[in-house]
């Protein structure tokens, strides 16, 4: 936590809100003098009391066999869930049976002729190359699969998010009501998705898409919400003084002016369908994010590269392709027109070509195996890096001693605290970075893991944060740093932030394994590994924006290149340093759930044990956990102006 | 031209809404009767087999999708999924067939006796067995380490950052069945155990100790390929006795030695054809499991390669389960 309080207030705060700080911080010690001797003496100190806890195992356990025995009978599944599952199973299937009949090059011609028409030729290029490799890599059907699988789960996203964003975009009251559950949403590790789906639909499609749905829909819902209260003023006068009706209104001002927050938004809901469509193998999505997982049974890294390549390249190619969209301004309407034509007529005509020669899969001949080489490569790696380096020693004794010197004192101390003292030491990093209301929420989610019986493992989760976010700030500050006062530096490091950023965390685990051995190292080297692109990109990006005018007037007053960083650049940069910080946390708490899988021990753990097991009780309990961590991890940094955009 | 758009999609999407509702009929829709929307594609008849996490079970799936391709003119889908959950798979039909389960009385009791969603497949002719073992090299400079009793003499060398000041007992994967948690407190031994959390990240770590000859304790399983690469020596717990695990909290006794199933879902064992047949005769040995495994995680064949190696090689065996 030190890391946490230190490092960003202290980077510039203006006198009065230093004050303001204090005045908080006297507050708070006021009423914990008051409190806490009433909660020592009522429930004493040290862990969490057993008294205040609710045992649900048993009410969960419950829940899930009556589920098991009774929804192929129950009316609410025959009548209700089994129709949504039903629905997505056709959908998926129909989407499916239309990439398969188009065959590879029809899908191919299709793809790159969109990108074509809606940004240019050098985008169709890529986009015709993506999917190539795709093939090449062996991977046509589970990307097809992978593919119909994304498509519906967005579209419904889309409907979903647009839906409430238009509810929340009209009506002020449910605005209200909606923002808040929409930014948690946001923040929450994909992980805690999967067990209540799971819990309804079983393993499978079904459950995969509509876990996929919850994870995405929430940012286009938000951005929808956005742009229609962003809508200018003068035009919906004007249109109203036209006499146009509410409807009117709404279809040809409204909408049309919000245009590029939707397409923001679509960008938005891709991404993170993509990404949940990886975690979402673990229940049985199929396609690409089950070779990944298969792969890495066998300790494969190489195979699963070659399913997390086109993972990566189907990402870059939706984020530039919607992104470029976002962007294009409005040509003319019969042109446009025609294009699309002579689009849709050439990919028909490509895909009827491929079917007439036969040729509608991908031929086995064209594929190359990269396995190989790259499991050399991790080979060599792990031979040579794992112990005996001279002089700095081998990544597996770091992991040793990052364990002991860093992991293990601060678990000891978080765990020793007395659970009263482990809530004020919340409240007093939150209150003064937020508002009163923000340190309530992250004292309350808190206390919540307690309450479900977790504390201990809780704490041990959050141990294993806070180490992972103090090594990614680091990091990522001096690159970020670096990037901002180098073009070069920036360019070379832009398509790997791309790569990384859209990587699978699960590729990431077994090398990681390899270099560091099992534990709670492992889980903070993928997590670091995971959180730095975004922290690095907030970083380069808020240093750069800072007014020119200022970094010139420093430099005539004589200022050194470290003066001008330190007294002038961080301190203007600082609502994106602390932006950066809370992407960095959220980005980590994600992925050291993940961590759960290679020994990282408590709810990660918890969590997979009880997909594993089927035992949906220690599984929900574990996801709750992760929940109220995730939003306590949230509220606590939350900087005063939260951006809309998402790093991952 | 913006407002033609919109409305046309809404029309489509209406379109496609009732198209739907018409495709899945008026009545109710039972969601345990719904196959995975890749089956079938394209008139292929399918066969969704499911796959655990472990190699050995990989080496199965290999081989009899090998064999449902080549030989019986299937397509075949390959699901992994943990081994709890899919029984709940098999049951609805979105999986096929398990071909190697290594024992869940409850599931079955539920599955196949009251439910009789899922049809028993017969043996998979492998015995299964869950043990404590240390590395062979260590085995032969303290030969005493292999009973249970001497074990807190060694938890000094054993001991690991995880494991804080007691001796690590490394465990994989929180799917596989284990009780070690309870033998540790129960025969009061000075251990911890670690969760690697995945197989693959403990058989990583077992090969990384393995390569600087370090020792280390860990809980395994045969059939495995890995007794190939990195040669382990079982630890003698109290002996199994007949009923002597039925109480988790207090199990004091080694793992028993387990025959290890195949299940059909009940509807596909009926109506599957000769894939159904065929699954039901598949039945080979533990040296023919180790043979494909070994092939798959340490040659780094793809399992199709794998399968084809075994397949070519073994006419007789598999013949017999053509007929």
């Amino acid at each position: 936590m030190a890391t946490l309080t230190t490092s960003a207030p202290r980077v510039a705060l203006p006198g009065f809100l230093k004050h303001q700080a204090v005045r908080k911080l006297l507050m708070l010690a006021l009423a914990a003098a008051i409190l806490v001797p009433l909660a020592h003496a009522r429930w004493s100190s040290g862990t969490w009391p057993h008294a205040l806890t609710v045992d649900l195992t048993d009410p969960l356990t419950g829940a899930s066999d009556w589920i098991v025995d009774n929804r192929d009978s129950n009316p609410l599944f025959l009548y209700f869930f089994g129709y949504l599952s039903n629905g997505v199973v056709l959908s998926v299937r129909a989407v499916y049976l239309v990439l398969l009949g188009a065959g590879w090059a029809g899908v191919t011609a299709a793809a790159a002729l969109v990108a074509w028409r809606v940004a240019g030729v050098r985008l169709a290029l890529g986009t015709a190359a993506a999917f190539l490799a795709c093939g090449l890599l062996g991977m046509w059907v589970p990307t097809m699969q992978t593919l119909a699988l994304m498509i519906v789960a967005v579209l419904v996203s889309v409907v979903v998010g647009v839906v409430l964003g238009l509810a929340g975009g009209l009506s002020e009251r449910l605005d209200r009501g909606l923002r808040p559950i929409l930014d948690t949403m946001q923040v929450l590790p994909a992980f805690a998705y999967l067990l209540p789906v799971v819990l309804v639909f079983g393993i499978g499609v079904p459950a995969a898409v509509l876990a996929t749905v919850v994870y995405a829909a929430p940012p286009m819902a938000r951005l929808t919400a956005l742009g229609l209260r962003g809508a200018d003023k003068e035009v919906l006068e004007a249109v109203e003084s036209l006499g146009a009706t509410a409807r009117q209104r709404l279809l040809t001002a409204r909408i049309p002016l919000a245009r590029k927050e939707l397409l923001l938004g679509l960008n938005q809901t891709i991404m993170m369908a993509l990404g949940m469509a990886v975690i979402a193998s673990v229940i049985g999505a199929g396609g690409l994010g089950d070779r990944v997982y298969q792969a890495l049974a066998s300790v494969d890294v190489g195979a699963a590269l070659a399913a997390g390549i086109p993972i990566v390249l189907l990402a870059v190619v939706l984020d530039r392709v919607t992104a470029a969209a976002g962007r294009a301004g409005d040509g003319e309407p019969g042109s446009h027109r025609a294009g699309w034509l002579y689009a849709a007529g050439a990919a028909v005509a490509v895909a009827l070509v491929g079917r007439a020669v036969g040729r509608l899969d991908w031929p086995d001949a064209w594929t190359v195996s990269i396995a190989a080489p790259v499991n050399d490569a991790v080979d060599w790696m792990t031979d040579h890096l794992y112990s005996g380096v001279p002089v700095i020693g081998g990544t597996a004794d770091w992991a040793g001693h990052f364990t002991t010197w860093v992991l293990d004192p601060l678990r000891a101390g978080l765990q020793g605290l007395p659970w009263w003292a482990v809530l004020l030491l919340v409240a007093a990093i939150a209150w003064p970075i937020g508002t009163w209301r923000t340190a309530l929420t992250a004292v309350l989610a808190l206390a919540a893991t307690g309450v479900l019986g977790v504390w201990e493992p809780s704490l041990d989760t959050l141990s294993q944060v806070l180490a992972a976010v103090a090594v990614t700030l680091v990091l990522g500050f001096a690159t970020g740093i670096a990037a901002a006062r180098s073009d070069r530096v920036e360019q070379v490091l832009r398509p790997v932030l791309d790569v990384f950023q859209t990587m699978p965390q699960f590729v990431y685990l077994i090398p990681v394994v390899a270099l560091f051995g099992v534990g709670r190292a492992p889980a903070v080297a993928a997590a670091v590994v995971y959180a730095l692109p975004a922290v690095v990109r907030i970083t380069t990006q808020g240093l750069r924006q800072v007014d020119p005018a200022a970094m010139e007037s420093a430099r005539s007053l004589g200022a050194t290149g470290a003066q001008q960083l330190r007294q002038v650049q961080l301190p203007l940069a600082r609502p994106a340093l602390l932006l950066a910080v809370n992407q960095g946390v959220v980005l980590v708490l994600a992925v050291v759930i993940i961590g759960g899988l290679v020994g990282g021990g408590a709810l990660g753990y918890d969590a997979v044990f009880g997909l594993a097991q089927g035992d949906l009780a220690t599984g929900l309990v574990a996801g709750a956990a992760i929940v109220c961590l995730g939003l306590m991890l949230d509220r606590v940094t939350q900087p005063a102006d939260r951006r809309v955009k998402k790093g991952a | 031209m913006r407002l033609r758009d919109l409305r046309l999609r809404t029309t489509a999407m209406t379109a496609g809404a009732s198209a739907l509702l018409l495709l899945t009929g008026c009545g109710a829709a039972d969601m345990t009767k719904q196959a995975s929307p890749f089956a079938n594609a394209q008139g292929a008849k399918t066969v969704t087999l499911s796959v655990q996490s472990w190699v050995g079970a990989q080496a199965n799936v290999a081989v009899a999708q090998y064999l449902l391709e080549h030989k019986l003119g299937y397509r075949v889908d390959t699901v992994q999924v943990d081994e709890v959950p899919a029984w709940d798979a098999l049951s609805q039909g979105r999986v096929d067939a398990i071909l190697e389960d290594w024992g869940h009385p409850d599931q079955e009791q539920r599955y196949v006796d009251d439910k009789k969603t899922i049809a028993r497949g017969g043996d998979l002719g492998v015995t299964g067995h869950i043990g404590w073992f240390v590395p062979t090299y260590f085995a032969k400079q303290h030969p005493d380490v292999t009973d249970w009793k001497n074990l807190n003499k060694y938890a000094s060398q054993f001991r690991t950052a995880e494991s804080g000041g007691k001796g690590q007992l490394m465990d994989g994967s929180p799917s596989y069945v284990t009780n070690d948690k309870a033998l540790v407190q129960n025969l009061k031994l000075d251990y911890q155990v670690v969760f690697a959390g995945s197989e693959a990240a403990q058989i990583t770590q077992m090969r990384q100790f393995a390569k600087e000859k370090k020792p280390f304790l860990t809980y395994w399983y045969a059939p495995q390929w890995l007794f190939k690469k990195v040669p382990m020596t079982e630890v003698k717990l109290p002996a199994y006795k007949e009923g002597c695990d039925a109480e988790p909290d207090k199990v004091a006794c080694a793992y028993p030695h387990t025959p290890l199933q195949k299940y059909l879902n009940a509807d596909f064992s009926k109506d599957g054809g000769r894939a159904a047949a065929f699954l039901k005769k598949f039945k080979w040995t533990t040296e023919d499991q180790n043979e494909v495994s070994l092939m798959i995680a340490d040659q780094k064949l793809t399992p199709e390669a794998a399968a084809k190696k075994w397949v070519d090689s073994h006419t007789s065996t598999w013949k017999a389960w053509l007929s």
